[in-house]
């Protein structure tokens, strides 16, 4: 070990970045625990059938599947410290098969748990302050935020206070637990969205008004699917000492008014798009004034305790570049890149943040073994104050980095299979599990994107190709967030065959846009091929530093739409 | 009831942990060569007939009936990818699942 | 039916009248929403009046009836259509404070629920209440020390014991 590395590992490793809970989320998660061991055991005797059972175990993250249950882990706004870390590798070793499934909401899927294990699983869970309330079921799930939190350079607040605070809120709420359907709230504090917050049931923005108060900007009726909408501003600008009262006033007219004589218009997108944006801001503006808000009134005090958990780590006062990463990524070309393409800029000098991207070449996107996991656990001690994030992308962030440590860190990740530099590349595919797992799916996603990974197995090329979002679901419940993929891709089954629909222009940031159908569906093996196709088209058109998106901007859908059709043997691609 | 077009056999899943499981001469088989082939559609309403009752007394769930093909040494394969998929495992881990253990 | 209070099954000391029965000279009876204007404007003042209302009632039909209304029994066609909750909640708010019941299949699981908007009693199907005995019901309510919503019926507010603990 060199000198500098024996710094680094004297570091101090207790995180104090993230929300710890005291003695009552404890205790309360302890009896959400000790509740659902009581509703396995009186399914299983019989006191539950499973129709009564199953929103039970859904509101605690266990669904069952093709093969098995699935336990969805709750990751609140995607932060995790190392010891959390390492009792996900450990529960994945002890009932699991030693790996688990980041997701796109930030959360951790094992595949194979057992029901009778599941009261154990949450209980060791609930020693690192974790649990499963609410990953699931028709109430308000896990609220999401940007995985940059705290460290994005173009932040005006860290999101993750306020989604701990509605995490608090929501979690087991009296009035909301049994909505029409699922609700998804995501926050973010930054000026670029990387949190899709338009594709959520409520979004939040936080802005400081012109006073110079902190608020939030209210987006409703976003969500993919079967009928995917963008959110819609119901609020320009909410104090924030009414954010609890103004979401119960939205909560409560859809609750009341939502669709529930169909599971697909049952979303609060659709009561928005069918009464109008207007009439739903009425009924909630109405709903607002009437509340007795006198029970609000400690929130400023509570959300001030919540916030001070947020506190940036004792970082060194650095040299805004670091002469040391310099001259390793001179030495070393896989480090270079690496630098390049997963590293991005802190906004304290000399600190990076790094992207590990789950997505080897032809790997399962997402998916890391119990033995990455510690590894990553490891290296977040080692230099990052113990602390790690999700993405929403499935990949782990490691925030807080000192810029001399990046080549060390690589190091250590090239050598666990984590140092893939495709962060942001046609090879860091979005995908759901789709049919190798899920039992709505219609079709397989996880083979697709292994296949055009290799495809596109070349690094510089991906390169060449720039940014581009492929996203994969294997349903039209669009887990993958097909629609909002540069390039989306949608299983389907079409004459007892798997079918793959593509779509183009997709964008979940703060331009956000659904994607446009290329064509009719093609055949599993036909979509690298297709993949390529649109990707050449694309190189070939693009002028200067534009990104595939920017380039099927300017040129038009149809183009790319005639691209493929021209290149078929029989005159039709697809 | 949908018309009877090809052999049937009974799926669930065990309540207790979870795995897919057929219905077999006696009782539930975790192997889908082991699973009784209903043949027309009195056979197949009589499988059902157990698979309710199994669901009733807490045994299994998610309990239905899957078109098969009865392949030349008589094991039954169903026509369905989906129901493929189930007998077998993900087809991306084929260290996991049934077809770990040679199903 | 078996009615749900404080934990235990009790009687029910409530009729609930068919529409095409005559309204009796006194008891405590509840009728349908349709005939609630017609009920009110024959009541005897021996007579306590509750109301079978839907979940999707809005607060404005009943909202005149409220003062002379022992009981509001809102209908839950599903255990998980959850819009009694919040019916209840805002009969609550508009000053309602006669006994309010959850009528349907709900589960000892939702206990807590109905409890914390406001209900104060459930009323089961026999063969719910059969699989669901009081032992059931009572763990169900005793579930959690403490919640964190703000406003809602409950044994113990968290925020309430934080800042107890901060002083
Ligand atoms: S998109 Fe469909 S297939 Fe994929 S995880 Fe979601 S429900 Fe399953």
């Amino acid at each position: 070990m060199s000198v500098h590395d024996l710094s680094a590992a004297a570091r101090p490793n207790a995180p104090t970045t993230t929300y710890r809970y005291d003695e009552f989320d404890a205790d309360f998660v302890r009896e959400r625990v000790a509740e659902f061991r009581e509703q396995v055991r009186r399914r299983l005797e019989g006191s539950l059938t499973e129709d009564e059972f199953r929103p039970f175990r859904l509101m605690n993250g266990l669904y069952l599947q093709l093969h098995a249950y699935m336990l969805r882990v709750a990751i609140p706004y995607g932060t995790l410290t190392a010891r959390q870390m390492r009792c996900l590798a450990d529960i994945a070793d002890r009932w699991d098969r030693g790996y688990g499934h980041f997701t796109t909401r930030q959360n951790l899927q094992y595949n194979w748990p057992k029901l009778i294990d599941t009261p154990d699983i949450l209980d060791a869970l609930a020693d690192v302050e974790m649990h499963a309330i609410q990953t699931s079921g028709n109430c308000i799930r896990n609220v999401t935020a940007d995985h940059f939190a705290g460290v994005a350079a173009d932040e005006i607040e860290d999101p993750r206070a306020t989604a701990e605070f509605l995490r608090q809120w929501s979690s087991l709420h009296p009035e909301f637990s049994f909505l029409p359907r699922k609700f998804k709230i995501a926050v973010t504090g930054a000026t670029h969205d990387r949190a899709a917050i338009l594709a959520h049931d409520i979004g939040l923005r936080i802005l400081k008004n012109d006073a110079g108060d902190i608020g939030y900007q209210v987006m409703v009726g976003g969500g993919l699917g079967r009928s995917p909408f963008i959110g819609k501003i119901i609020r320009d600008f909410l104090p924030r000492a009414d954010l609890l009262a103004y979401l119960e006033a939205i909560m409560r007219v859809y609750n009341r008014y939502g669709r529930r004589d169909n599971k697909y218009k049952a979303r609060i997108k659709i009561l928005v798009h069918e009464k109008g944006i207007e009439a739903i801001r009425d009924a909630v503006e109405k709903e607002f004034a009437s509340m007795d808000r006198s029970v609000f009134s400690h929130d400023p005090e509570e959300f001030t305790r919540i916030a001070a958990y947020f506190a940036p780590p004792p970082y060194e006062s650095l040299p805004a570049v670091s002469a040391t990463l310099r001259a390793a990524r001179n030495d070393n070309p896989a480090l270079d890149n690496f630098v390049a393409v997963n590293v991005s800029p802190h906004r304290e000098p000399g600190y990076a943040i790094v992207t590990v991207s789950l997505k080897p070449i032809g790997g399962i996107p997402g998916d890391a073994t119990s033995a990455q996991m510690r590894t990553l656990a490891d290296a977040s001690e080692r230099f990052g104050f113990g602390e790690l994030r999700v993405s929403h992308e499935q990949n782990i962030i490691l925030p807080h980095v000192k810029q001399d440590d990046l080549p060390a860190l690589w190091r250590i990740l090239d050598a666990a299979g984590l140092a893939t530099a495709n962060a942001g590349l046609i090879s860091d595919i979005i995908s759901c599990p789709g049919l190798d797992y899920c039992s709505l799916a219609t079709a397989r996603s996880i083979p697709i994107a292994q296949e055009i990974s290799k495809r596109f197995s070349d690094m510089s090329r991906q390169r060449r190709i720039g940014k581009l979002g492929v996203k994969i679901s294997g349903c039209i419940n669009a887990c993958g967030h097909h629609h909002i993929g540069a390039i989306g891709i949608l299983g389907l089954e079409k004459k007892g065959q798997e079918s793959y629909q593509i779509t183009l222009g997709g964008d979940p940031t703060f331009s956000a846009a659904i994607g446009e159908i290329v064509g009719p569906g093609v055949g599993a093996e036909q979509v690298p091929d297709v993949i390529e196709h649109l990707v050449d088209f694309y190189l070939a058109e693009r002028e200067e530093k534009e990104t595939f998106i920017d380039t099927w901007r300017r040129v038009g859908h149809a183009r790319f739409k005639d691209a493929l059709r021209r290149e078929g043997e029989d005159g039709a691609y697809i | 009831m949908a018309a009877f077009k090809n052999p049937q056999i009974l799926l669930a899943s065990d309540l207790r942990d979870g795995e897919v499981m057929f219905l077999g001469a006696s009782g539930w088989e975790r192997d889908h060569r082991r699973a009784r082939v209903a043949l027309d559609a009195a056979a197949a309403a009589e499988l059902e007939k157990i698979g309710h009752a199994e669901y009733a007394s807490n045994h299994v769930v998610d309990v239905y009936l899957t078109d098969v093909e009865i392949e030349p040494d008589g094991v039954p394969t169903p026509l369905h990818y989906r129901e493929k998929m189930r007998i077998k495992g993900p087809s991306v881990r084929r260290d996991l699942g049934k077809q770990a253990t040679g199903a | 039916m078996a009615l749900i209070s404080d934990g235990r099954f009790v009687e029910d000391g409530w009729r609930r009248l068919a529409d095409e029965e005559d309204l009796p000279k006194s008891g405590r009876i509840i009728v349908s929403l349709a005939r609630l204007p017609h009920a009110l404007e024959k009541l005897t003042p021996e007579t306590s009046l509750g109301v079978l209302a839907p979940n999707t009632t809005e607060i404005d039909a009943l909202a005149t009836a409220l003062p002379r209304l022992g009981l509001i029994s809102i209908a839950f066609p599903a255990f998980a259509d959850g819009r009694g909750f919040s019916l209840a909640r805002l009969l609550r708010s508009a000053g309602f404070t006669g006994e309010l019941r959850a009528s349907g299949r709900l589960l000892a699981d939702q206990y807590t629920h109905a409890l914390g908007c406001g209900f104060d009693a459930i009323e089961i199907p026999d063969d719910l209440a059969a699989r669901q005995d009081e032992t059931q019901w009572r763990a169900a309510r005793d579930a959690y020390s403490r919640t964190y919503q703000r406003g809602y019926i409950s044994r113990g507010s968290i925020l309430d014991a934080r800042r107890k603990a901060a002083q």
